[in-house]
């Protein structure tokens, strides 16, 4: 499923440190950002771009009853499993519904509160922020017990043109017993050509 | 919560492994298997889906797809984010892809250079006295001396050490003189690595206190302790014809007298004819005779540079000149597969690529030069030089070579943050011995003999061509065993503790390189097993694990 994200302002990032952000010479090791949602959104999925950012505590802002409640959905949830090293800086990241502690439901702010404890990094944040609403029915309610073994129908699966995942389970088990016409592809008796229509001068190699 | 995304993530690798397989000669096979076996009594309508399966496993053929579909799972592109590009799922860090598109383009420049200095094209087809000139002289191409002294090699695993210097993350600084944050040795990016107690529990197998092929087979050791009930597994292994359980076995050594086909096995590049049908012998065969066809319609500039890096390096090498018809006919091959091009799903290096006229139109094709992407440096023809001794029949050797390339050898010449890449393998090797031999690697950067540059060319090759063949088969077994390269930065490691003591009292680059070129000597003439499994195992004292490999050997 591809919702489209819903609208927000991603306000500039604050860091947060001791002493005076202007002359002292450490870095910070937290910046808070919050983005503005236009309307109040049941959230089923906040997607960014890490860049260099170790934990990430997101909190968010309800609305109750005409009062509004700060509540913290995901805490200290790691991005990179050593801060010093390389490994998930630039991941791409969901935090789905399942994975926050409460109900992200009718939410006019998000605060993402990063921290980057190493002093490796020159810098540290977060990008492309997107965040999805949940669907218009609630697939996620009174869901029976035996469905919940199954591939959720929300999971953002790319699969790039290939079949879904649940038929070509099924198909496995057809293709012992040869009762399913199989889809013929082309055994792959010839390698592929390289050439074009018998022809392969190269002259010189291309930079583009 | 967390399973649900697990499953999901597996129903899509499902997915991908049965469109790889569809349509392959496995898949062909296992349908007229099926059909065939519809004819025995045993197969009865009612059961007819049971049946049909236990005949299948039973004939052995359940264990062949079984196989497949391990071997599809190693070379399976990591699982990636739906939003993250392809090229983000190849390779993360954006300052390492731009690294390699611009040591690319250097190496583009340089072969086209050469093209246009000796007025040779890069591409030609053959004319036909050629053609026949060289199928009658396929199995003799090393008496040929043709004048190569204009042919260069594209590059050299130095001028690559270089690039890999100077790469740099801009989000980090680093300046020239040693401070608190400084990195002693060449590498300066922070990838994560592995150090002594996380290899412990990555490598159990090679502790204290398992046997190993390379030190508890010594003639002094009795065999009932541990050669005999190895040599013993290993048959049983082989006769299953189980590659996972073959990758397992490989870790503690593999017997001289099954390497060859527990390597095919892991692999799974071919079967043993008299167990399964002989199609797959035939299958292999096929595909080498279309790429020896290949090689005889169209000559290319990149069959120079081999012919140029087999005489300068494994005719040369005692253990491989006798080898050499076989490299050139592997090799030349090898420039003309296409197949190997799949390899570009996982690896973030790009294939070259050139415009040519198509005959018919005036319109302009873009093709991949050579077939196969890769185009080879001087030494690349050691990585098939050491497989010459296992096996003697082209295309047994072919498929092998190109396996074992499309799944390591590949990492040790493109910039990736890959744990197996050749990034990460020398930061691995200056961190191992910046941590467990602090004094020595502080000496020979202060006398400018950063030990790295001594190692690389060790480290590139995976000790190709360093040490001796048997030597050398006993580390490429647990590589292949532990289906990572990790083994050779430890060992590269364990080459400088070995001769520590003499190396402190060396005061150049030159004396250093030749202290552990005769170290290197020394342990392809004792065993260089003990030194990966003192590296690994239960040290008490730093210091005294390297003791324990000193007192070993000398």
């Amino acid at each position: 499923m591809s919702a489209k994200a819903v609208s927000c302002t991603i306000k500039s990032a604050v860091a947060l440190q001791i002493g005076d952000a202007v002359s002292d010479s450490s870095r910070p090791g937290v910046y808070i950002t919050d983005i503005t949602l236009a309307e109040p959104v049941n959230i089923q999925e906040i997607s960014f771009k890490n860049y260099y950012s170790a934990y990430l505590t997101v909190r968010l802002q309800r609305r109750e009853d005409s009062s509004a409640k700060w509540v913290t959905c995901l805490r200290n949830y790691c991005l990179m499993s050593n801060p010093h090293a390389e490994a998930g800086s630039h991941d791409y990241f969901s935090i789905h519904r399942h994975q926050m502690l409460t109900e992200p439901d009718n939410v006019t702010t998000v605060r993402l509160i990063l921290r980057q404890p190493s002093s490796e990094w020159l810098n540290f944040s977060i990008e492309e922020i997107s965040i999805y609403p949940c669907a218009k029915e609630d697939l996620e309610r009174d869901v029976p017990a035996w469905l919940s073994t199954l591939t959720p129908v929300e999971e953002p699966l790319d699969l790039n043109g290939l079949p879904d995942p649940e038929t070509v389970s099924s198909s496995i088990q057809q293709m012992w017993a040869l009762t399913e016409i199989m889809q013929a592809s082309q055994t792959a008796a010839s390698i592929g050509r390289f050439d074009v229509e018998g022809s392969y001068d190269v002259k010189l190699l291309s930079y583009t | 919560m967390i399973m649900m995304d697990e499953s999901a993530e597996l129903s899509v690798s499902i997915t991908q492994i049965v469109q790889r397989l569809k349509g392959t000669h496995l898949h062909s096979q296992l349908e007229k298997q099926a059909k065939e076996c519809l004819h025995k009594p045993e197969i009865k309508l009612e059961t007819l889906k049971d049946d049909v399966r236990r005949f299948l496993k039973a004939s052995g053929w359940e264990r062949k797809l079984q196989n497949a579909v391990y071997r599809e799972l190693h070379i399976l592109p990591p699982p990636g984010h739906p939003r993250a590009p392809p090229e983000h799922t190849k390779e993360p860090l954006a300052y390492m892809r731009k690294a390699q598109v611009n040591w690319e383009k250097r190496i583009l420049k340089s072969l086209n250079s050469m093209c246009t200095e000796l007025g040779i094209p890069l591409a030609r087809k053959r004319p036909v006295p050629e053609q026949k000139e060289l199928t009658n002289k396929w199995n003799e191409m090393g008496t040929d001396e043709p004048d190569l002294s204009k042919f260069r090699p594209v590059y050299a695993p130095k001028d690559f050490l270089e690039v890999l210097v100077g790469l740099k993350n801009p989000n980090n600084e680093r300046s020239e003189d040693l401070t608190v944050r400084s990195h002693w040795g060449l590498i300066q990016v922070s990838l994560n690595v592995r150090d002594i107690p996380q290899m412990r529990e990555m490598y159990p197998e090679l502790g204290i206190t398992y046997g190993q092929l390379g030190i508890d087979d010594h003639t002094h050791v009795p065999p009932d302790l541990f050669e005999s009930e190895h040599i013993h597994i290993g048959k049983k292994v082989e006769s299953e014809q189980d590659s996972a359980a073959a990758q397992q076995y490989s870790r503690q050594g593999c017997p001289t007298g099954l390497r060859a086909q527990l390597w095919s096995l892991i692999l799974n590049t071919s079967n043993d004819p008299e167990f399964f049908c002989f199609n797959f012998i035939k299958q292999d065969i096929t595909h080498y005779e279309q790429l020896k066809a290949r090689v005889i319609h169209h000559d290319l500039l990149v069959d120079n540079l081999i012919y140029k890096d087999v005489k300068l390096t494994a005719s040369n090498d005692d253990y491989y000149f006798v080898f050499e018809d076989y490299l050139y006919q592997v090799l030349l091959c090898f420039s003309r597969d296409t197949a190997v091009l799949e390899h570009f799903n996982y690896n973030c290096a790009t294939p070259p690529k050139s415009c040519i006229q198509s005959k018919s139109g005036s319109e302009q094709c873009a093709v991949v030069y050579p077939p196969n992407g890769v185009i080879p440096f001087h030494g690349f023809s050691m990585y098939v030089a050491p497989l010459c001794f296992l096996y003697n029949e082209p295309s047994k050797l072919y498929s092998v070579f190109r396996e074992m390339y499309i799944r390591y050898f590949f990492r040790l010449h493109s910039i990736s943050s890959h744990p197996s890449g050749i990034v990460s393998l020398c930061l691995q090797f200056e961190r191992l011995l910046q941590t467990h031999l602090p004094q020595l690697f502080y000496h020979l950067r202060e006398i400018g003999a950063q030990p790295l540059r001594i190692a690389f060319k060790w480290i590139v090759r995976a000790f190709s061509g360093y040490l001796s063949t048997d030597q050398l088969l006993l580390l490429w077994d647990r590589i292949l065993g532990y289906d990572s390269l990790e083994i050779v930065a430890v060992l590269a490691a364990a080459v400088f503790a070995f001769r520590s003591e003499n190396l402190m009292e060396v005061t150049s680059l030159a004396s250093a390189e030749v202290v552990t070129c005769v170290c290197m000597c020394v342990l392809s003439n004792t065993k260089i097993v003990s030194s990966l499994t003192a590296n690994t195992s239960n040290p008490v004292h730093p210091r005294h694990m390297f003791q324990n490999c000193w007192d070993n050997h000398f």
